[in-house]
């Protein structure tokens, strides 16, 4: 940039900027004056000299927003500046009068080439100029970019959109948070888990970036020791994160707690869990027969991520449960498997429907496996409805199922029904609980038509030193 | 100009060392026995404590609180310091 004088910046795409063009002569007869022109070196015409910006790199170091922009720089600061075009101003930075005078003495310009996102965008990660740190992995030139993420382990099985820097940044404006904060470590590797390594895996995993607010927050879930994150992977049994959404993000961001709402074709549902995912693996390094010791996993490890039908339900949503208030933004990570089906065609009344929810749940894991797991039970609309119209609510339901949880260990005994599963024969004469008093948690989802509920169970009972739901609010 | 990825990765490499010698003769050594706490491993490591003492080995005693987490410093670094060999129950 030079030193002193006069800077024009234009484009032959903006009419201020043609109609200037004989005012940036009349400013060359008696001023040092380097025109830019971001579209077309040759405009303006008959002016020696025009410097090449296609590339942009000038008005980007020069921050032009507006074409025409005018700038004077002395000793090499900057120390007028004026843009579109306005008499008066012109006058004023070029230091004449009498500028352009067959002109309006105002006509507004247009919006500089460098500041189109895209094109800017390009410039930052050019220039240097963004907050991203992680290191630059150069790929072959014959090189396909899918198949170099999957030689180097990062993929999930599935493909993943290659993580560029332009992706990555415009996943990062997806959040107010600073790339570089640092979130946590995450096992089991214990490596530093910032913001900008969640971009680049919601980046692989196909996230929008306005989906980047419930990764974090479903990140920061895992990362909570109440989750624990280490044992729920290296376990052999088949559970990974379950994500489950809440409050007005849920529908800004499409997502789906409607129809299919565990099945597949909603790109945030299916996304976000499975940024979750690639994070546990590529950042913390738990990888499937590696850490990851599952004897079976379940289909949904590749991602298990859905919404509440609050706008569809009658009942509170699911995070005034866990104690915060309603219309807030939230996610709750569970640690949890699969889906039992609950089928219940027939049943009128609570008090019917309520039996095929309990014998469901106490054959969960395997009938003598008491206590079992922790139980997300899901509630499709048509039960919604048949517990409604009998005058239960969701409260009553919960209490419901739970006195039906309590079974004779006799029933559930080592050696009762030729199973040698079962709780210890010391507890002969008592009742046990298949659940915990904490253990069942309780969400409207589903389509419109069908009796067909379901259970998605947990790791083992949720106890201190096991894994337990954790709830987080969305930062937006 | 070629393509350059952003590494989704932790960029630490996980050091590798080598396994110390195993001892020729656990006569005069301290050994350790970990309770992990997995479902009869106190069983398993008591049995191997007891045998230890038999043959008058000095056995030291540790238990971690939870199978489903990490073992606590506290608990890596009094192996470290008071015992020569541990031994560790891993499943049930």
């Amino acid at each position: 940039m030079q030193e002193n004088g006069l800077i024009a910046i234009v484009k032959r795409d903006c009419p201020t900027c043609v109609m200037i063009a004989p005012v940036l002569q009349e400013i060359l007869q008696s001023n040092e004056l380097t025109i830019y022109t971001q579209d077309d070196p040759g405009f303006p015409e008959g002016i020696e000299g025009i410097s090449d910006d296609t590339s942009l790199d000038a008005s980007y170091r020069l921050n032009v927003e507006i074409v025409p922009t005018l700038v004077r720089f002395e000793r090499g600061v900057e120390i007028s500046r004026t843009y579109g075009w306005d008499r008066a101003e012109w006058e004023k930075v070029v230091g004449t009068t009498g500028l352009g005078m067959s002109l309006p003495d105002f006509k507004p310009g247009c919006g500089a080439l460098n500041q189109e996102q895209d094109r800017l965008a390009d410039l930052r990660i050019r220039h240097g100029d963004t907050p991203m740190t992680s290191r630059l992995v150069p790929l072959g030139a014959k090189e396909d970019a899918i198949e170099a993420c999957y030689e180097r382990g990062w993929s999930d099985g599935l493909p993943v959109v290659p993580p560029t820097q332009e992706r990555v940044l415009a996943m990062l404006e997806g959040t107010t948070r600073d790339a570089e904060e640092l979130m946590g470590l995450m096992p089991s590797n214990l490596d530093p888990c910032t913001v900008e390594k969640v971009a680049i895996n919601a980046v692989m995993a196909g996230c929008r970036p306005e989906y980047m607010p419930v990764v974090l927050a479903a990140i920061e879930a895992v990362l909570e020791d109440d989750y624990c994150l280490h044992g729920t992977l290296a376990t052999t049994r088949f559970v990974g994160p379950v994500v489950i959404v809440n409050g007005p993000i849920a529908r800004q961001i499409g997502m789906n707690g409607q129809g299919n709402v565990l099945g597949q074709g909603n790109r945030a549902n299916a996304t976000i869990g499975r940024a979750v995912q690639l994070a546990v693996r590529n950042i913390g390094g738990g990888k499937p027969q590696g850490v990851d010791r599952a004897t079976l996993g379940n289909p949904g490890k590749l991602s298990y991520c859905f919404c509440e039908d609050e706008e569809g339900s009658a009942w509170e949503p699911f995070t005034v449960d866990r104690g915060l208030a309603p219309g807030t933004n939230a996610v709750t990570v569970f640690a949890g498997y699969g889906l039992q089906g609950v089928i219940d065609d027939r049943a009128r009344s609570p008090e019917q429907l309520v039996q095929t929810f309990a014998t469901s749940l106490l054959a969960v894991d395997n009938i003598h496996k008491v206590p079992g797991p922790d139980c997300l039970l899901v509630v499709c609309p048509e039960h919604e409805r048949t517990l409604m119209e009998g005058g239960w609510d969701k409260a009553r339901l919960h209490a419901e199922i739970m006195s039906r949880m309590q079974v004779p260990a006799e029933d559930v005994m080592r050696g009762a029904h030729g199973m040698a599963e079962g709780v210890s024969p010391e507890l002969a004469g008592t009742s046990v609980s298949k659940l915990l008093p904490t253990g069942l948690m309780i969400v409207r989802a589903g389509g419109g038509a069908g009796k067909f509920s379901g259970i998605i169970p947990g790791w083992t009972p949720g106890t201190p030193t096991s894994s337990r739901p954790v709830t987080k609010e969305i930062k937006t | 100009m070629t393509l350059s990825l952003m590494d989704p990765t932790g960029e630490r490499e996980t050091g590798e060392r080598a396994r110390l010698a195993r001892p020729q003769s656990l006569d005069g050594l301290t050994v350790g026995v970990l309770d992990i706490s997995k479902i009869r491993g106190d069983v398993f490591v008591e049995e191997v404590a007891k045998l230890l003492e038999g043959r008058g080995i000095a056995v030291k005693r540790y238990r971690k609180p939870t199978v489903s987490r990490t073992a606590p410093k506290a608990i890596e670094q009094a192996i470290v310091d008071e015992v020569d060999v541990v031994v560790e129950g891993l499943a049930d």
